[in-house]
This record gives C-alpha cells, sequence and structure tokens, in this order.
C-alpha cells in the first residue's frame, strides 16, 4: 500500500490509537521502574500483562466476564426499552416534560449506587439487584437524550410529514424517531457506561456475581497486577457492548 | 401605504377562465408578538388556474412564507378561505404537495426511498411505489443516484430529491417557498430549466414563493407582488414570454422589460422594509439603553 492510500484509509487513525497506547504503555513501566510511580499501587504493565495468564486458568475469567456481560446486556436492554419509553412519553406530554425533566436531570447526578443496601433488601443478594441498580442508575441519560433527540427534529422534516398528513403515529415512527436515532445512542451508550460502572460497583461491594467479584477477591489479596488484569476484561466489556450498540445504529441508521 | 391591487388584465382573464384549481379569497393573518398584534398579510386574494404557473414575489418580511403555510395547511390561524377545485380547505391536503425552501430530504433514506416516502405512507407495495419512485427520480434527472444517501449529493441534487418525493405524491397544485433559496445562480437558473420542463410534462399547477425576480419570471405565466408588511397584493404581472422557456430566456430584451417592471415595484416595497428593520433595531437599541 502507497503512502497516499494509507492515508486516506482508516488504518491511520487506528494505528496511531494503538502506537500511542503502546507509548502510554511503556512511558507507565518506565516511570514505575526509576521510581516516579509507586509499584506498591501501580503495578508494572508487563506485570498485569504477565498476571492474565493466571487469572484466565485459575480464576475462572471466562465465566466471571460472561456473568458482567450479561448483566450488562440485561440491563442495557432494559434501560433502552424504559428510557427511549418514558422520553418518547415526557416529548409527547408537555405538562408531564415540564414536571419531571428537572428531577430526571437531578437524578443522573445522584450516587444512587449508595442506595444498594435497599436494593438488596427489595431484591435479595442475586443478580436482579445489581441489574436493577445498573439500570436505575443509568436511566437518566437515555430518558434525557431520547428527549433531546425528539425535541431536536428539525421543523422542515415535521413539516414534509404534515404536508402528506402523516398521523401522529407515523409521524414519530417515520420521521421522528429516526431523527432522533443519533442522540438516542447516544444516551444508551451513556447508559451503559454508568450501568456497567454501576455493575462492577454493586458486584464489588456485595462480593457477588463476576468481575467485581473477582476484582474484590483479587484486591483483599493484594494481588496488583490480577486486580489490574481483572479491571483489563472490565474494559473488554465496555469496548463489546459500544461495538455492539455501534452495528446496531449502523443498521438502524445507515448515515449520520 | 395602502395599495390597491392592479386590475386582472386580459391575459390573466384567459388563464382564469372557468374556476380556478386554488383559491385564496380576503385571507388575513394576525400574530401576537411581544410588541403588540402584527398582521402579517391583510386581505390578501390570488388565483391558479389548472396547468398555470403562479409566482408569488416580495420583499423579505412581507408574508410569503406565512401565505405558503396557510395553503399548505400548516397554519390554519386565519380569516379567509382557501378552496381547492371548490372545496373549502383548512389543513393539509391531499391535492397539494409542498416543496420547502430548507434541505428537507430524510438523511436516514436513501435518494429512491426518500422519493418512494410518499407512497410507502399510502401503503403502496414495494415493488410497485419503488417503480414509481424510478419515474420520478429519472425526471429530476437523478438516474444513477438511487442508492445514494442525501449527505453524498449536492444541494441542488438534494432539492431535486425534494422535488421528486412531493412530486411522486402526484398532487393537483405543487407549492414551492423559494425552493432554491440556498443554492448559487448559475445552479438556480439550471434548476430553474429542470422545474420548467417538469412543467411541460405534468402540465403541474404551481404556486412559487420566491423573492428572485428571475426565478420568477423565467417560470411563471403571471406573477403577484406583495407588498411589505402587512402583505397585500400590489399588481399582478402577466408574463407573456413563449413556452417552451429554458433559461437562455433571461438574456432577452422582453425578459430584461419584464425585470425592470417587476424591480420598480419590489424596490419601493423592498425599502419600506429594510427601513421598518433598521428603525425596529434602532429601537430595540434605545430601549436596552
Amino acid at each position: 500500500m502507497s503512502a497516499a492510500a494509507l492515508r486516506r484509509s482508516n488504518a491511520v487513525p487506528t494505528l496511531v490509537g494503538l502506537f500511542t497506547f503502546v507509548v502510554f504503555i511503556l512511558l507507565v513501566e518506565v516511570l514505575i521502574r526509576i521510581g516516579v510511580i509507586n509499584r506498591f499501587i501501580v503495578p508494572l504493565p508487563s506485570q498485569i500483562a504477565g498476571a492474565f495468564e493466571r487469572v484466565i486458568v485459575e480464576e475462572d475469567i471466562l465465566h466471571r466476564f460472561l456473568v458482567t456481560a450479561g448483566e450488562c446486556l440485561a440491563a442495557t436492554v432494559l434501560l433502552t426499552v424504559v428510557g427511549v419509553g418514558i422520553g418518547f412519553l415526557l416529548h409527547r406530554v408537555r405538562i408531564l416534560r415540564l414536571a419531571t425533566e428537572t428531577w430526571v436531570a437531578a437524578m443522573a447526578s445522584a450516587p444512587l449506587v449508595l442506595m444498594y443496601p435497599l436494593f438488596l433488601v427489595i431484591f435479595g443478594r442475586n443478580a436482579l439487584t445489581i441489574i436493577m441498580m445498573a439500570f436505575v442508575a443509568a436511566l437518566p441519560p437515555v430518558i434525557l437524550k431520547t428527549l433531546e433527540g425528539l425535541a431536536g427534529t428539525r421543523r422542515v422534516l415535521i413539516n414534509v410529514g404534515k404536508s402528506l398528513k402523516l398521523s401522529d403515529r407515523q409521524l414519530y415512527w417515520k420521521i421522528m424517531f429516526p431523527a432522533a436515532l443519533p442522540d438516542i445512542f447516544v444516551g444508551v451508550r451513556l447508559g451503559m457506561i454508568f450501568a456497567l460502572i454501576n455493575i462492577v460497583g454493586v458486584e464489588f461491594l456485595i462480593n457477588f456475581g463476576g468481575l467485581g467479584q473477582l476484582i474484590n477477591e483479587l484486591a483483599e489479596r493484594y494481588d496488583l497486577p490480577g486486580t489490574y488484569a481483572a479491571i483489563c476484561f472490565v474494559v473488554l466489556v465496555s469496548v463489546c457492548f459500544f461495538l455492539f450498540t455501534e452495528r446496531v445504529e449502523r443498521w438502524l441508521r445507515p448515515v449520520d | 401605504m395602502s395599495v390597491a391591487p392592479m386590475p386582472v388584465t386580459t391575459a390573466s382573464a384567459r388563464i382564469a377562465r372557468g374556476e380556478p384549481l386554488l383559491a385564496v379569497d380576503h385571507l388575513t393573518i394576525r400574530f401576537q408578538t411581544p410588541e403588540g398584534p402584527l398582521t402579517a398579510v391583510d386581505d390578501f386574494s390570488l388565483t391558479v388556474a389548472q396547468g398555470e404557473f403562479l409566482g408569488v414575489i416580495g420583499p423579505s418580511g412581507c408574508g410569503k412564507t406565512t401565505v405558503f403555510n396557510v395553503v399548505g395547511g400548516l397554519l390554519t390561524d386565519y380569516q379567509g378561505r382557501v378552496t381547492v377545485a371548490g372545496e373549502t380547505i383548512n389543513g393539509p391536503h391531499a391535492s397539494i404537495g409542498m416543496i420547502f425552501q430548507e434541505e428537507s430530504t430524510f438523511p436516514w433514506r436513501t435518494v429512491i426511498d426518500n422519493v418512494a416516502f410518499p407512497l410507502e405512507i399510502l401503503g403502496m407495495p414495494k415493488a410497485q411505489r419503488l417503480e414509481r419512485a424510478r419515474h420520478f427520480v429519472r425526471l429530476v434527472g437523478l438516474d444513477g443516484f438511487e442508492r445514494r444517501y442525501p449527505n453524498e449529493l449536492s444541494g441542488g441534487m438534494r432539492q431535486r430529491v425534494s422535488m421528486a418525493r412531493t412530486l411522486a405524491s402526484e398532487p393537483k397544485i405543487l407549492l414551492m417557498d423559494e425552493p432554491f433559496a440556498a443554492l448559487d445562480e448559475q445552479t438556480r437558473l439550471l434548476l430553474g430549466d429542470k422545474v420548467l420542463q417538469i412543467q411541460q410534462e405534468l402540465k403541474q399547477t404551481t404556486l412559487l414563493i420566491t423573492h428572485n425576480i428571475t426565478e420568477a419570471i423565467q417560470l411563471s405565466d403571471r406573477i403577484l407582488v406583495m407588498t411589505y408588511r402587512p402583505g397585500k397584493v400590489k399588481r399582478i404581472v402577466d408574463i407573456d414570454l413563449p413556452r417552451p422557456r429554458t433559461s437562455e430566456i433571461v438574456s432577452s430584451d422582453a425578459f430584461g422589460h419584464y425585470v425592470a417592471q417587476i424591480w420598480a415595484d419590489l424596490r419601493e416595497e423592498a425599502s419600506r422594509g429594510l427601513q421598518a428593520d433598521e428603525s425596529q433595531v434602532r429601537q430595540a437599541g434605545d430601549h436596552r439603553k
């Protein structure tokens, strides 16, 4: 491939991203080795890399990964269905929107994870508690971005629909919903991040489930390379979901 | 300044013989503004005969787009009457197809899916509606671009997609609000040719709202000149230029004569508009002080 063709292709940003990541890891390695970063707080990246095999073989990581990913998937589906639904409702019923929008926005910044004892009492020490905690904490961005997307539909597109005598339902499904999709997906991705943070956090706190529980156990053993290796798997869950939502968005709306 | 409408001339009478397809009778529209009630359009009437191309021209702020919204059924709070083939309407009507000034293609749909949209709403089977949509895509000269998305097209091409989409619903009356306003002059003239060609082919009754004199004369059979706010009929000018026309007609003497005639009317109104705008800005500045 010629230099010009390489510049035109998508490979360049990917290569630059990978290169930056490698440089960052090497920099951290060097800073720890020369004593700028305390190695009892941050383990050497080379040690973390070495811990991967141990974590995979000894800690049943695949199962834990699937547990956390499954909880994340359940919470994401739930918050997408309910969050987008509530967003639609608030957009449609003006008085409801005016009455609740501020509360929903306030809820987005509330540290709901601290309510986990209440959820434990309601749902018990099981996966449902974790999913519901994630769902509740991640709901506001989905609602708010859905609302923003619907309200931001260009007036002229709505007028096109009206001039073609579309019913209210057709106007929503054929014009406003596709127009709002980019915003809705921003909300779903934000919600997914909130959900994953809460899932791992609650797993950690109640010592139950997948990767959060593993991180808790490894941290209590003071196995720092193992802890960081497990955190890498949490990042992997997040990456998988990002790629998944991107695919769904491209399927529903092929262009921006 | 109050200006009485000019009497309809013999050429207009020829076109308007028989029942007009579209009629606007004594339309008056008032809006509530922070400064008090504002009369945007006052006692405005027009008729468009079957197959006629009527241009409505006026300075910015004269209420052209308001008239467009009333005829298209997007604005229903007004005094007066709008009729299509004698039937009074108050709201969007299947007989009227609208082409908007702003870019109005659906960015998530391909060209062919955009054009097929009205047929999809009517419940036409997919194969049939795509076939029909292809016909209108060809009509606006976009064959070969069916699978492209609007963001891959130029502004002029996107506006042609909007036009094809509106034509696909086969309206009796085509209503256009400055459809080429966002385009450069050359593209505008060439798209004017396309509109003339389509009008020739479909014998489409059209009401064009514009502030562009060249565009109005190039396309119209008659031009209705509006006064500055409140919008009234100032004059109706018959354009006795031969059809079929092309953009080459803009270099003819007769065309220049019409430009001068309409500009003489419009200049007075545009000056009033400019003075009103300046006075408004000055008042707003004084108010802030």
